[in-house]
């Protein structure tokens, strides 16, 4: 599904990223862990064509996309949430979501601004393939809010409902339990899991061990630019390298 | 009822209250100073287009304004051209310019798109004054013809009124649909975080060279309208005070609202006529306008005035609560 040759990223005089190799498998949970600064965020601004790579490709599918601009990658079904949430603050939830389904309109400046019967039939479909995702993410309540006035773990949550409802195949999560409390993380391991089982790749960066073992089919652990590790969760746990990298001693 | 009902709705009742506004002021001076209170709004919510909806500054639309008023003077005083074809020429014209200058100007973000559309305005002001064969340099352009529909000519206060403010009610309306589109939506995705748009397919690039063209357009519009209705234009209505008026409207009335818009245009229209004490320090007053609007009220006067009305509204109806 995802597959990444040799990525490197050097900041300046900072090696924020040494030959990273890795690969994501079709319709799995695959966790991206490691301590802070390890390059994880860099990781995904790569892949999403926010940074360029110093060297190396990364691959979706068959196609090579690392020269591919960041707005293209939507309609090939790559999306992404951020760390810090990024949400379109001065807008309502639904409008939120309704940007989600931007790649799946057309509408240009013209038949909007005239109110065009096509636009019109458009708009109408947007509208309700965006309820649809808040009722999905169970943020369907919400919807008439501010996406300012949300409580912070329901941002979390709309940031998924908004590039759910881009169609992807593949959805780049960064740290989306930062912040939130248990019953939320909860929740958040199951709105994960129903992802996935309808037909959509997960990658999690994460920092919350027990939520990553919870769900993750497979762990790659990153220390310090480099890949350290990769297997199944179990394996992870049981890696002398990890633990000594975790425990700080690397 | 929804959102885009109410604005509908709103939208009617300010099209009736323009359309019978000329029967209570006949004959008066007022009339004249609605005219150009329809022409700034034309001109400030193009802008808001582009400052309210995608959040991208513009320091020199009064450039575009000036274009406009001169490509039609120009046309129609030295080619003979019929106002209505010297109109359609500089709203295209204008349109293209925007379109070639917008690809690199925009790819600046926050102070360097600033000064980058400050330099445009500059450079189309000095333009406007030298080159004294065409234009007519700081002594103006005379004699430019009003327009004309058939037997009807707009050369007077009452018909250039309607003239102007049905122009302008559709270009709100316009703005309005806009605003409840995809296009609309992803402006406005893009003023709040641009990389979350383009992360959903948003092409940003694209869409902020077109929106600036369409401003750029009913800039062009506004101008050639002012030029017909005015008869004369000099380059001083179209220098940088003028583009930071055309900010400060958008601003205090509200990013984002046409009917701030509207409000701001109307109270920068009418305000100079209070400031003419102050000759050419009258800029100050609107940078202190600026400075108290973005510190007390960002949201601009509308929203401070719905907050007022909505204060009220809650008031009227926990009265009615305790009665009944
Ligand atoms: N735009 C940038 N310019 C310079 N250095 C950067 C930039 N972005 C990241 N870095 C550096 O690259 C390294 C990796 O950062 P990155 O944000 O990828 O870490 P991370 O694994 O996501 O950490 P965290 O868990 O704290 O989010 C850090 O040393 C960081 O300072
Ligand atoms: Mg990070």
């Amino acid at each position: 599904m995802l597959r990444l040759d040799k990525i490197t990223k050097i900041f300046g005089g900072l090696t924020a990223l040494t030959d990273v190799s890795l690969e994501v498998r079709k319709d799995s949970i695959t966790g991206v862990i490691g301590p802070n600064g390890a390059g994880k965020t860099t990781l995904f601004n790569i892949v999403t064509g926010l940074y360029t790579q110093t060297s190396g490709d990364v691959y979706l599918g068959e196609k090579n996309i690392s020269r591919f601009a960041t707005e293209s990658l939507a309609a090939l079904g790559l999306v992404r949430t951020f760390q810090n949430v990024e949400l379109f603050g001065k807008m309502t939830v639904l409008e939120n979501v309704m940007v989600g389904l931007h790649t799946k309109s057309r509408s240009g400046i013209i038949s909007c601004a005239f109110k065009l019967p096509g636009q019109i039939k458009e708009e109408k479909m947007i509208a309700e393939k965006a309820r649809h995702w808040l009722e999905f993410t169970g943020l369907i309540a919400d919807a008439p809010n501010s996406a300012n006035n949300l409580p912070f773990g329901k941002g979390r949550i709309l940031e998924i409902a908004r590039t759910l409802a881009v169609e992807p195949q593949l959805i780049l999560m960064d740290e989306p339990a930062a912040g939130l409390n248990s019953q939320e993380t909860t929740q958040l391991a199951v709105l994960i899991r129903k992802i996935r089982e309808s037909g959509i790749t997960v990658v999690l960066v994460e920092h919350d061990m027990d939520l990553v073992m919870d769900i993750c089919d497979s762990i790659i652990v990153l220390n310090l630019g480099k890949k350290l590790a990769a297997g199944t969760p179990r394996e992870i746990q049981e890696n002398k390298a990890v633990i000594s990298a975790y425990l700080g001693d690397s | 009822m929804t959102k885009e009902k109410r604005e509908i709705l709103i939208f009617f009742i300010f099209t009736l209250a323009v359309l019978i506004t000329p029967f209570f002021l006949q004959g008066s001076y007022f009339l004249n100073v609605l005219v150009f209170i329809g022409i700034n709004t034309m001109l400030a919510v193009g802008l808001n287009l582009l400052l309210g909806y995608a959040g991208q500054i513009s320091l020199g639309h009064a450039a575009f304004f000036g274009l406009g008023a001169y490509i039609s003077g120009i046309l129609t005083t030295r080619f003979g051209l019929d106002p209505w074809f010297a109109l359609v020429i500089a709203a295209v014209a204008n349109g293209a310019l925007a379109f070639v200058i917008g690809f690199p100007i925009l790819k600046l973000k926050g102070h360097y798109l600033a000064m980058a559309t400050l330099g445009f305005g500059i450079i189309m002001f000095i333009i406007f004054n030298e080159t004294v064969a065409v234009t007519g340099g700081p002594s103006g352009l005379s004699g430019i013809p009003n327009i004309q529909i058939s037997s009807l000519i707009f050369d007077n206060d009452l018909r250039n009124y309607y003239l102007i403010w049905i122009i302008t009610l559709l270009v709100m309306l316009f703005s309005i649909n806009l605003s409840h589109s995809r296009i609309g939506r992803a402006l406005r995705a893009i003023a709040d975080s641009e990389v979350a748009a383009r992360v959903l397919g948003v092409n940003a690039r694209v869409l902020k060279v077109q929106i600036f063209t369409v401003s750029a357009v009913i800039s062009a519009i506004a101008g050639s309208l002012y030029a017909h209705t005015m008869t004369f234009i000099s380059p001083a209505s179209f220098g940088f005070n003028f583009s930071i008026e055309l900010v400060t409207m958008v601003i205090i009335g509200g990013l984002g609202s046409i009917y701030g818009s509207f409000l701001g245009a109307a109270i920068l229209t009418i305000l100079p006529e209070f400031l003419r004490v102050l000759r050419d320090f009258d800029i100050i007053v609107y940078g202190l306008l600026l400075i108290i609007m973005t510190m007390y009220m960002p949201g601009g006067l509308i929203s401070g005035l719905t907050r007022i009305a909505e204060f009220i509204v809650g008031k009227i109806k926990s009265r009615g609560a305790r009665h009944a």
